[in-house]
């Protein structure tokens, strides 16, 4: 080993904390976060499909019913558009793909590759939040409120929180970015956007399950 | 095996390639139009046999799909295929529980009236 390479390999080793399970310790605390996380979730979904099917006004996910709109009631259609929030989803799962290439690109130093991927998934990620803005903004004015019947409550809940963890994921991986065009983020420093990622593909299997049970399962 | 083991948690820099990354984009995308497929399938009114079959079995073809979908992200692109496995362990363990608590939960309210 040349002496340049050995200066190269401590450095390496002063990056990583120490743990006498030569494990990473930044992934092994982000792991356990998501381990948590799946349990705030479950409790979600679990209080959504509990409360399904049983709301006693509209408007409603499926079909149509009646509801109270601009103070009257009157008939409303079923509520939910599919194909916008297919097409959400399928950005979504896109900004996954993404995000793996922009690590693989700062594990072998590619910048260009790494700085593009990472803006592609910053920006697909600020689509889907706008999706999901315009989704509320527009069940909203289709007379679902928060507190409108069950189904209102459970879905802003449930939806909700996962729209705040993409907004977070979106700030964290945007800072990873504004580090990698500044250069600061070096093949040895790769497991900084590693660990956005995981957050990032965490919030991407949360609505992997999130899509179906609440959009597709009558 | 041990889950400490330094081949096990060296093997974390053995990552897939692009082109496997690129293969299971492609297959996440198909599970997602197969399940938006489905239930359209079970939406529509005068699709015979089929949209009555697809109608009965919706729930466990949207579980399945999605646990395939959620299974691939997990192993491919969150890297527990190749991480060391006690990644895995502290993944897999509160996601059962978290199953346990979704089941229970709906088996609990399906036999309590909350509207008495």
């Amino acid at each position: 080993m040349s002496a340049a390479d050995a200066h190269a390999e401590t450095i390496y080793h002063d990056e990583l904390p120490s743990a006498y399970t030569g494990l990473d310790t930044r992934k092994l605390a982000i792991w356990t976060f998501i381990g948590s996380e799946c349990l705030f979730f479950a409790s979600l979904i679990s209080t959504y499909l509990v409360y399904k099917g049983k709301s006693l006004v509209g408007p409603l996910p499926h079909q149509e019913s009646q509801c109270m709109l601009h103070g009257q009631l009157q008939q409303c259609g079923a509520i939910f558009e599919i194909p916008l929030v297919t097409f959400g989803t399928a950005v979504l799962l896109f900004s996954s793909f993404f995000v793996v290439l922009a690590l693989n690109g700062a594990q072998t130093g590619n910048r260009k590759r790494l700085i593009g991927w990472l803006g592609a998934t910053v920006l697909a990620g600020l689509f889907f939040i706008g999706m999901q803005v315009y989704e509320f903004y527009h069940f909203y004015h289709k007379g679902l409120g928060y507190t409108t019947n069950l189904f209102g409550s459970t879905f802003y809940t449930l939806t909700g929180f996962h729209g705040s963890h993409v907004t977070l994921g979106v700030i964290w991986l945007a800072t990873v970015l504004v580090l990698a065009i500044r250069g600061k983020l070096p093949p040895r420093k790769a497991v900084n956007l590693e660990l956005a990622a995981l957050y990032w593909h965490f919030v991407d299997v949360v609505w992997i399950v999130i899509f179906p049970t609440v959009y597709l399962m009558r | 095996m041990d889950l400490l083991d330094p081949r096990v948690v060296h093997k974390e820099h053995t990552h897939p390639t692009a082109g496997l990354y690129l293969r299971i984009a492609v297959v996440l995308f198909i599970l997602t139009a197969l399940e938006v497929a489905a239930y359209e399938v079970a939406r529509r009114e005068g699709m015979g046999p089929l949209g009555e079959a697809v109608g009965r079995l919706l729930v466990p073809i949207l579980v399945l799909l999605s646990a395939a979908k959620f299974a691939l992200v997990a192993m491919f692109y969150m890297h527990l295929k190749q991480d060391a496995k006690i990644f895995s362990g502290l993944f897999v363990f509160p996601l059962l529980i978290a199953v346990v608590l979704v089941v229970a939960l709906i088996a609990l309210f399906s036999v309590v009236h909350l509207v008495p």
